[in-house]
């Protein structure tokens, strides 16, 4: 991680007023908890949605329009103006705590929402559905005059004093968000050992079977679609509370799009591999910005091979491991023994 | 009245626009049950070869500007060059997630990307020989790569959502290698080609625009139509898609197959990619097929995914609800800036009451 991040300072310069070092590795923590949310739906259920970044616009603009226009009555000692490092843990943790649990809970609610489809739409269409579901909040955000969603949202006039503007606050820091992603990844983890995780797995594999063997279907998927909403919903939040202002355009449906991206070249199913996949393709793209021009074409470019190359994934379906990673290391050993033709010692 | 006559005309115009580039869609997922998120794309590159290959008409062969005859040319070279781009994604990018074949991705990966390896090289000014040389490492990499896979000998196992990030990632690829100032430049840019303007004849306002937009879909779709339901081919193609594995066994050479049907639908998408920049006079960039590829596709499932006739019946009921939504919406108080979403509200209730769209059969799954 830290190799990485120095690798990626080498290649770029520093982007002037802005720290950019705190930027990638908040976005890396945002990719994290947003990828693994992900997972629990498509890759545990194999249900297959689309439309996350739907959930993640949610929580982004409930927690916005919370922390500005609760300013007064509940956040009256956060700062008007918009700080430059992050307000510190102690301080914010009494903004940052309702507001993300809130803005989960709403998202997770419009979660049960998109779920309920699924009891009746397979595969594709749930996906299409889904899909149209992260377009139409993108619309009806535009739509919104109060959190000015046709533009960019930067604050509100303060109703008291006109002249003063409440500006988002500057809440998220690095603690918030890999907090956010420690607990997102260990809520998987624990699902996914648990006997509710048995039931999303077998749902995946065969639901017909799975409802045979008196699993309540319906009920694990509209779960595993609040559940993965919640995640996605605070992940949103802190996004809001961490960007300066909330452009609508960013949350348009190829951002989740990335997100399947990244699960995919993860392995489906894998948390772990959600989680490191996560991290190499939010890194990537940044290794490649001194030539920006051709980031993006080189992007799919990799992005083609490796799925002609490695279809299962980077894990496949398993986990992090430390046979996995002694196999890998004899392996590339192997390699290695044999390109530069060393007398291999295994053989 | 009047206005509402007019109104329907241009939804179903917009309409029949949709439906072209929805064959293309559901044309595909009919044999490979791949969502080809890569066709609004080449519906892109296919208004580009429109600009070029007008360009070129002009002037090198002389041909008289806005003619019939340069009309039907621009459309026939772009359908032409889409079909054959479609057929190379496919065998560059889709084939190798089924079969185990390595030239073709080489090819068209290889030069790709050792053209890019160069371009950053001459950027960071290394000598000619110096880029040329490291663009043709990278290019012997990616064989190298794709010739272990091959030499492994392992049949990859079709897997449908492989088939998919391959498919976002050739549509990203497009747009961001057409996007290079090198290839097609993000200025935006449009095909000058005028229509003539609308005469009256007895007492009609006739639009000549609405009829070659009229009679080219509807040519295409009966072609199209005939071509699936009465010739060989088209026997075979409906045979894939009802069931690959017993085609195969039955000596249909499926490969073959599912080359033509991405040659056709991306020949479709290509007449559509002419048609719209210059009936609507409007420009276009590298990133115009994502939107509007997004839309047609939703026709597609609107109508059944993976049916023809279903496709043409959705594209024109989303081209008539998109009209109509944005002329009558703001009477009943929805304000013509909700306008995209109307075509996924749509699709939604349609699909939780016919859950495998309007034409589509809805299979009860059994054990």
């Amino acid at each position: 991680m830290c190799l990485f991040l120095y690798v990626v300072n080498r290649f770029v310069e520093r982007a002037t007023g802005f720290d950019y070092q705190e930027n990638i590795v908040i976005t890396v923590g945002l990719n994290i908890a947003l990828a693994v949310s992900l997972n629990i739906v498509n890759g545990m259920t194999g249900q297959f949605s689309l439309g996350h970044i739907g959930f993640y616009a949610i929580g982004a603009y409930i927690a916005a329009a919370m922390v500005t226009y609760g300013h007064d009555e509940f956040f009256a000692y956060l700062p008007l103006a918009r700080t430059s490092p992050p307000i510190s843990v102690l301080i914010s943790a009494g903004a940052m705590i309702p507001t993300c649990i809130v803005s989960g809970l709403i998202a997770a609610g419009v979660g049960v929402l998109v779920g309920l489809p699924s009891l009746r739409l397979r595969g594709d269409y749930l996906a299409i559905i889904t899909l149209g579901f992260a377009a139409i909040v993108q619309v009806i955000i535009r739509n919104i005059p109060a959190v000015n969603g046709a533009t960019s949202f930067v604050g509100i006039n303060d109703p008291h004093n006109t002249a003063q503007v409440i500006a988002t606050p500057h809440l998220t820091s690095v603690f918030w968000v890999y907090l956010l992603a420690v607990i997102t990844i260990w809520v998987s983890v624990a699902i996914r050992k648990s006997n509710h995780g048995l039931a999303l797995l077998a749902i995946r594999e065969d639901e017909v079977a799975a409802e045979a063997m008196g699993i309540n279907t319906t009920r694990y998927k509209v779960f595993a679609f609040a559940l993965s909403a919640f995640f996605t919903g605070i992940a949103g939040a802190m996004y809001a509370l961490y960007e300066p202002s909330l452009s609508n355009s960013s949350f348009d449906y190829i951002r989740s799009i990335d997100t399947v991206v990244m699960i995919v070249l993860g392995g489906l199913g894998s948390i772990s591999g959600a989680a490191l996949s996560a991290v190499l393709l939010t890194l990537f793209p940044e290794m490649l910005r001194s030539v920006d021009q051709y980031r993006l074409a080189v992007y799919a470019l990799l992005l083609i091979l490796l799925m002609i190359t490695r279809p299962q994934g980077i894990f496949g379906q398993n986990e992090l491991s430390v046979a996995g990673v002694k196999q890998t290391w004899f392996s590339a050993t192997n390699l290695f023994n044999k390109v530069f033709r060393r007398v291999n010692p295994k053989s | 009245m009047h206005d509402l006559i007019s109104q329907i005309l241009n939804g179903l115009q917009l309409g029949s626009l949709y439906a072209l580039i929805a064959l293309g869609y559901t044309m595909v997922y009919g044999v490979l049950k791949l969502i080809n998120f890569a066709h609004g794309d080449v519906y892109m590159v296919g208004s580009y070869v429109g600009m070029f290959s007008l360009a070129f008409l002009e002037e090198k062969l002389h041909i008289v500007p806005n003619s019939l005859l340069e009309g039907i040319a621009i459309l026939l070279i772009a359908m032409s060059a889409c079909a054959v781009l479609g057929v190379l994604i496919e065998k560059s990018a889709y084939q190798p997630l089924r079969k185990n074949t390595w030239v073709a991705p080489t090819i068209m990966l290889g030069f790709p990307s050792a053209y890019i390896a160069i371009q950053i090289a001459m950027d960071s000014n290394r000598t000619p020989t110096s880029s040329f040389v490291i663009g043709a490492v990278v290019f012997a990499l990616i064989a190298w790569l794709l010739f272990q896979r091959h030499k492994s000998g392992i049949t990859p196992r079709p897997n449908r959502l492989t088939a998919l990030i391959t498919a976002i990632g050739v549509s990203i690829f497009l747009e961001n290698f057409g996007v290079l100032p090198q290839i097609f430049g993000s200025d935006p840019s449009s095909i000058n080609f005028t229509m003539p303007d609308a005469a009256k004849v007895g007492g009609f306002s006739y639009d000549p625009r609405t009829f070659a937009v009229f009679g080219i879909s509807l040519f295409l779709m009966l072609v199209l139509s005939y071509t699936v339901g009465k010739t060989k081919i088209g026997r075979a193609i409906r045979a894939v898609s009802f069931d690959a594995d017993a085609a195969a066994l039955m000596g249909i050479n499926t490969d073959r197959v599912i080359s033509i049907t991405f040659g056709i639908g991306a020949a479709l998408a290509g007449a559509a990619a002419v048609i719209v920049p210059v009936l609507t006079e409007t420009s276009f960039t590298p990133y115009v097929g994502a939107a509007f590829g997004l839309k047609a596709f939703v026709a597609a499932v609107l109508g059944g995914i993976g049916n023809i006739p279903g496709a043409m019946l959705g594209g024109l009921i989303m081209g008539l609800a998109e009209t109509l939504a944005v002329a009558y919406g703001p009477l009943v108080g929805i304000p013509s800036t909700y306008r995209d979403a109307v075509a996924f509200v749509i699709l939604i209730v349609i699909l939780l009451f016919r859950p495998a769209g309007i034409l589509g059969k809805f299979v009860p799954e059994k054990v």
